[in-house]
């Protein structure tokens, strides 16, 4: 499997992620945002950071840069897509996904491991999950607070589109167990074809036992098979 | 010609900070405030000099980066 990951200005778990593919074996280039060509690739990962220091709205610059025409492309033509935090941001500035990341609804930056529950197992990103796994995993934002019309939040239901929703360690959704104020615990989404996924918490962070813990690990995995 | 593009946020969109400036102001005994919603606002200057024209060009300007219509309203004039 080949990987590329984009790097923007203000891009900071780029390596991180770079660190993970190579760890589950991807074959892992490095791609500058103003490169006009993608290498060939089975996964682009948009990382998270703070592209352009979230000047006008995180991700709304690095939406319109050169690499992106490239990438909205190859989504279209089925390439697996993951965009982690600021990367999520991103994919909604671009289109890719519908809905929009607020501003945490209590104004604060908020970095802690909180837990998420898998909602749909059945897809490319998530298959080694088993469906309502509690996962552990380390947030870090300040502008994760998902929002979308109702319209789109009755498909993301339908069509079984939500990937994760914030819990607490059982594995109860509620309005304690929302780190953010993300409408329905969303913490990230599919596109309809589901070869897109956009999410706040950082799997790419929960790689090794001894920093953290390996609850990140079977979303590359999936991807590898 | 120039412009001024004010963005808001819709109205069924919570507003966080404007809350919290809302919220400072009546602890300051500003009592008749009703309410506070934040936005922003840009002075855009165009090389065009037909009136019509310009307006097109600073709407596309607005949907294509300035705003975000899932969330945000604007407001174009001239001065």
């Amino acid at each position: 499997m080949k990987s590329s990951v984009i790097v923007f200005p203000g891009s900071n778990c780029d390596r991180d992620i770079a660190v993970a593919l190579e760890k589950m074996q991807f074959k892992n280039k490095m791609v500058w945002h103003k490169e006009t060509k993608l290498p060939k690739s089975d996964l682009i990962v948009i990382p998270g950071g703070f592209s352009y220091g979230d000047y006008l709205r995180s991700g709304a610059i690095a939406g319109k840069s050169l690499i992106i025409d490239e990438v909205i492309k190859a989504a279209n033509s089925g390439c697996l897509i993951l965009g982690i935090c600021n990367g999520f941001q991103i994919l909604t500035e671009t289109g890719l996904l519908k809905g929009t990341l607020l501003r945490n609804k209590n104004l604060k930056f908020i970095n802690k491991d909180i837990h998420i529950k898998v909602l749909n197992n059945n897809t490319k990103f998530s298959k080694k999950y088993k469906n309502d796994q509690v996962l552990k995993i380390n947030i870090a934002h300040n502008e994760g607070n998902f929002f979308t019309d109702s319209k789109h939040l009755e498909k993301l239901n339908k069509e079984n589109l939500i990937a994760f929703k914030y819990c607490d360690e059982k594995g109860n959704i509620n309005e304690s167990s929302n780190p953010n104020g993300s409408l329905d615990n969303i913490a990230g989404i599919f596109n309809s074809n589901k070869n897109i996924l956009g999410m706040m918490p950082h799997p790419e962070r929960m790689m090794d036992e001894i920093i953290s813990n390996k609850d990140g690990v079977n979303l590359f995995s999936s991807l590898m098979n | 010609m120039k412009f001024s593009v004010t963005v808001t946020l819709k109205k069924d969109v919570l507003d966080p900070q404007g809350k919290v400036v809302e919220n400072t102001l009546k602890n300051m005994g500003m009592i008749d405030l009703k309410s506070i919603r934040q936005g922003k606002h840009f002075e855009i200057d165009i090389n065009e000099n037909d009136l019509k024209e310009a307006e097109k060009k600073i709407n596309d300007m607005c949907r294509k980066l300035l705003v975000n219509l899932i969330i945000e309203d604007y407001k174009i004039s001239k001065i």
